[in-house]
């Protein structure tokens, strides 16, 4: 399945060279609270020096895997090997990797330079080599001049950026970042993403990061994995993960899309035929189904074109009915067509001109089109 | 929810409930006339004879240090009570742990304090100074308890898994960073325990032996024969220890308080 | 690494468990074991317990002859001898009387702090900690001064003229005088709970009240006192409790008639010397008391 798709932002893709030994690997592990499965027998590969992250629902189970690699919770079956070494049994604080906490944990009772040499000081380093990796620190995250407040005297970003500082300051093999940026507002986050990527490659560190927030988790990371209910759904470049999403839960989690429920009619010769209750659909891929199979057809609104004139391209699938309701995002306008049968598909299209004279308007018989490449079966 | 003039009233008439009679006995240490309802004008006699009172002032002495160290005990024992209630949210017998923390705090004193005596008695220890030390100390550690508790609760636990995940073992995370977010905690119980030490009756008359005779023992005794201007002197010092030592904490945590809303605006600013 | 994920986990580690060992060990030999010594007094025989009462644990050996020299003839005395009954009754009816008094005045005075505004609550939480702070037995002397019949009660109303020059306020050493001191006394111990409760009230529910139309005196009963049962439960627990067992407050400000039962197990120790009957007092006093205790036990868990 692993079709190049999209650009990708370096060459790195360890994940494809069978030679590449993965950095950390979980392997069949279990987690249970009492009756709950939090982790349920999941086998996760992650490299050196890639940006990975664990995106799902709150619950999904990526928090305690992540508290399982910092050793602040064990598994209850399965092993966690680090290079190759098995962790398990190692206490957090002989653990080579470090964490940056949600709430930042910063201890309020020392000042940012205190908080940045504690890891340093309990390792026993000399004092100069101490100051003068505080100072590098404080360097990369900009906070200088800050050397001496306490954490109360910080903003929400600066605290942020001393949290981090802290966190690199003993140069873990393995960042862990938990929810790293959710307390900043959204204008910040957008910033400090950046600010996150361009670190990592600086040190050349391999960053875990833990999030609900599919958008952060699409511009860091390498790679993604999306879980649910303590099991990884797929594992995927940003770009494979939303063109190629794997399965219904993906596709829906990422991004807005279509699916419609349907049947499969014929698979062969490049394509796969759906019948989506009296909708006929042709997809430009061959699932691993065969006919009859209970199947859907996923399509992105954005790869869907609105016309109020039936296409000239008759190859194309299209979607004839009513406009419902429009949506208007500024950037895009998403539009809400239902047919005759009830059902509902959306389009949206790029509000390229101002609003003045826009053609299609509620109530509008309108054509939806699609080429049989925009698509996807989704089979599981 | 406003507040009225009838709440004001209330307020006001509660509060002079509370501290008229204490006011009064103040008023009255410095009365030169040994009659409550005679004012003789203003003296220190009763504050000379106090001090010149040996029996009183050995009272104040033992008691002074019954409280030190039962407060000490009682703070150290209620700190690790009030960790393992808050730490270990399951072990065997862990509701009957709770139990016995909780149940001192409304026991009436003479069951206490009997069923000490008895203890001791029949464990043939001698009753005396140690006795009541540590008769304070299992009564107060249950008060430090519930503060440092209720200070416990609302600690983040993300901060000594910040120390742990940084290499910092978990005695050394207690010491460097638990124990000095929850000192002022660990000091208010330790005042509280003080207090309570210095202010019992009850369980120090059952509890102790010959040489060991509290304060409020004393005080007691010569309750019984009468108001004596004597007893409101020394009750206006403990009265005015106290209240010292009161208004100096708040003191202290208001301007902390305040220095920590400046912080933070300090920061808001530096964000602007 | 000789260290093991013990530390980390809820596993069992020697260090982790000293934290729960010591102060659990403590309380059931300090707390706990002398019940069980209270209850095997009780039990005793009075001839052999009489005073001073010096009981020899000679081990398990002896158990059953410990057994079989049990019986509850204390007991059946103090079911015979109205003394005893009367006590406990008047026990229970002054501590019951002084909670729904101290209710009566602690509920208004909890909610005219918690309606204070927020500048001042500080102050006045302070105000009604201070007493509490102070001792206990001055606060109750304090109250013999102005309520003996030639104390300052007698001159303020002579000086008014309510009373004539000859006539004294008759409270000292009555009932009346027990019920001021306990009132006054336990007052802050009923209006804190009160008020912490009140005051987590979130205001806007309040409001929310109004807006759909209900008046002022109607949101009382519906919204804020219901919310503030627990407080209420816990404020009533905390003063009921210790003042059924209370000894220096009628020992001091009350009459001979005024009978309650920690007097009467002072009286017992102190004055009669017969510790075996006293054990089966506090016994007695111990299972009146059971159910407000597990009340407040389960009040105190679930905040």
């Amino acid at each position: 399945m692993a079709k190049s798709l999209g650009p990708v932002k370096r060459k790195f893709s360890p994940w494809t060279d069978p030679n590449e030994k993965p950095f950390i690997r979980f392997e069949n592990i279990t987690k249970t609270f009492g009756d709950y499965t939090a982790i349920d027998n999941l086998t996760l590969d992650i490299y050196e020096r890639e940006f990975f992250s664990l995106l799902g629902p709150s619950g999904c189970g990526k928090t305690t895997l992540m508290r399982m690699l910092a050793g602040f919770e064990e598994p209850t079956s399965g092993r966690i090997l680090l290079q190759g070494k098995d962790i398990s049994g190692v206490p957090p604080y002989r653990r080579p990797t470090n964490m940056m906490f949600q709430s930042y944990a910063l201890f309020p009772h020392m000042s940012v330079e205190k908080n940045i040499a504690f890891g340093l000081k309990q390792d026993g380093l000399p004092k100069d080599e101490v100051t003068a990796r505080v100072a590098e620190m404080l360097k990369l995250v900009q906070l200088s001049q800050f050397a001496s407040r306490k954490p109360s005297q910080l903003s929400g970003g600066q605290r942020q950026r001393v949290a981090l500082a802290r966190s690199l300051a003993k140069k873990p093999k393995v960042l862990l970042l938990d929810e790293p940026l959710g307390a900043l507002d959204k204008k910040l986050r957008e910033e400090t993403q950046f600010e996150l990527m361009d670190i990592q490659t600086k040190l050349g560190l391999t960053f875990l990061i833990v999030t609900h927030d599919q958008e952060e988790a699409m511009t860091v990371s390498d790679r993604i994995a999306v879980m649910d209910k303590g099991v990884v759904m797929q594992v995927a470049t940003p770009a494979e993960i939303y063109e190629a999403p794997n399965s219904r839960y993906v596709a829906d989690f990422i991004g807005d899309i279509n699916i419609l429920e349907g049947k499969a009619t014929a698979v062969g010769g490049g394509l796969t035929k759906l019948d989506c209750d009296g909708l006929a659909i042709a997809v430009a891929d061959e699932a691993p189904c065969t006919a009859g199979d209970s199947i859907a057809f996923a399509i992105r609104p954005e790869k869907v074109a609105i016309s109020l004139d039936a296409p000239a391209d008759t190859s194309v699938n299209t979607f004839h009915g009513e406009v419902w309701d429009i949506g208007y995002l500024g950037d895009f306008s998403v539009f809400i067509v239902r047919d005759e049968n009830g059902r509902t598909m959306r389009a949206a299209q790029a509000n390229i001109a101002r609003l003045v004279d826009r053609p299609i308007t509620y109530g509008d018989m309108v054509w939806l089109s699609w080429k049989a490449e925009s698509g996807l079966v989704l089979t599981r | 929810m406003k507040f009225t003039r009838l709440d004001a009233t209330v307020l006001t008439f509660c509060f002079a409930f509370l501290y008229i009679p204490i006011l009064i006995l103040i008023v009255y240490s410095f009365n030169e006339s040994k009659l409550v309802t005679v004012w003789g004008g203003f003296s220190l006699r009763w504050y000379r004879d106090m001090w010149s009172n040996q029996g009183l002032m050995d009272a104040a002495w033992i008691t002074a240090r019954v409280g030190v160290l039962s407060a000490t005990l009682g703070t150290i024992l209620g700190t690790l009570a009030a960790l393992a209630m808050t730490r270990f949210t399951r072990f065997r017998g862990r509701l009957l742990f709770s139990g016995m923390i909780y149940a001192p705090l409304v026991m009436p004193e003479v069951i206490t304090g009997l069923s000490l005596l008895l203890l001791f008695v029949a464990l043939g220890i001698d009753r005396g100074f140690w006795t009541v030390i540590i008769a304070h100390t299992t009564f107060t550690m249950c008060y430090v308890a519930i503060v440092v508790q209720s200070r416990l609760v609302t600690f983040d636990r993300s901060l000594e898994e910040a120390a742990l995940d940084l290499g910092c073992p978990p005695v050394k995370t207690f010491f460097v960073i638990t124990l000095p977010l929850i000192l002022p905690a660990v000091i208010s119980g330790w005042m509280l325990a003080f207090t309570l030490s210095l202010d019992d009756l009850v369980i120090a008359s059952f509890t102790t032996g010959p040489g060991a005779t509290t304060l409020p023992i004393k005080i007691y005794s010569q309750v019984r024969l009468g108001v004596t201007p004597e007893i409101n002197a020394i009750s206006t010092i403990l009265v005015g220890i106290v209240t010292l030592g009161v208004i100096a904490a708040s003191l202290t945590a208001k301007s902390r308080e305040l220095q920590r809303q400046r912080d933070e605006r300090a920061a808001f600013r530096a964000v602007g | 690494m000789a260290v093991t994920e013990a530390e980390l986990s809820s596993k069992p580690n020697p260090a982790r468990w000293l934290v729960v060992l010591v102060p659990y060990v403590w309380l059931l030999l300090f707390f706990l074991a002398p019940f069980l010594i209270i209850l095997k007094i009780s039990l005793s025989d009075t001839a052999i317990a009489m005073p001073p009462y010096t009981p020899v644990f000679d081990g398990f050996a002896s158990f059953g002859t410990f057994l079989s020299g049990l019986d509850f003839d204390n007991y059946v005395f103090l079911t015979e001898d109205p003394l005893y009954m009367d006590a406990y009754l008047s026990s229970l009816r002054i501590a019951i009387i002084s909670t729904i008094l101290l209710l009566l005045i602690g509920y208004p005075m909890a909610l005219g702090m918690a309606r204070a505004p927020t500048t001042i609550r500080p102050t006045l939480v302070m105000l009604v900690i201070l007493p509490f702070w102070t001792s206990f037995l001055i606060r109750v002397y304090a109250w013999i001064g102005i309520l003996k019949p030639e104390g300052l009660l007698t001159l303020i109303l002579q000086t008014v003229g309510f009373l004539g020059p000859d006539e004294q306020v008759q409270i000292f050493r009555t009932e009346a005088a027990v019920f001021i001191g306990i009132v006054y006394s336990y007052l802050p111990f009923m209006v804190l709970p009160l008020y912490s409760a009140l005051e987590k009230l979130d205001g806007t529910l309040l409001e929310a009240a109004s807006d759909l139309g209900c008046p002022p005196w109607k949101s009382f009963w519906l919204i804020t006192f219901p919310l503030s049962i627990p407080g209420v439960i816990a404020g009533a627990m905390i003063c009921f409790i210790p003042i059924t067992g209370e000894f220096v407050i009628p020992d001091l400000l009350g009459g001979a008639g005024t009978l309650m039962i920690g007097k009467t197990l002072w009286t017992e120790f102190f004055g009669n010397r017969d510790w075996p009957l006293a054990s089966a007092v506090a016994v007695l006093l111990l299972l009146a008391l059971v159910v407000p205790i597990a009340i407040f036990q389960n009040q105190q868990q679930k905040a």
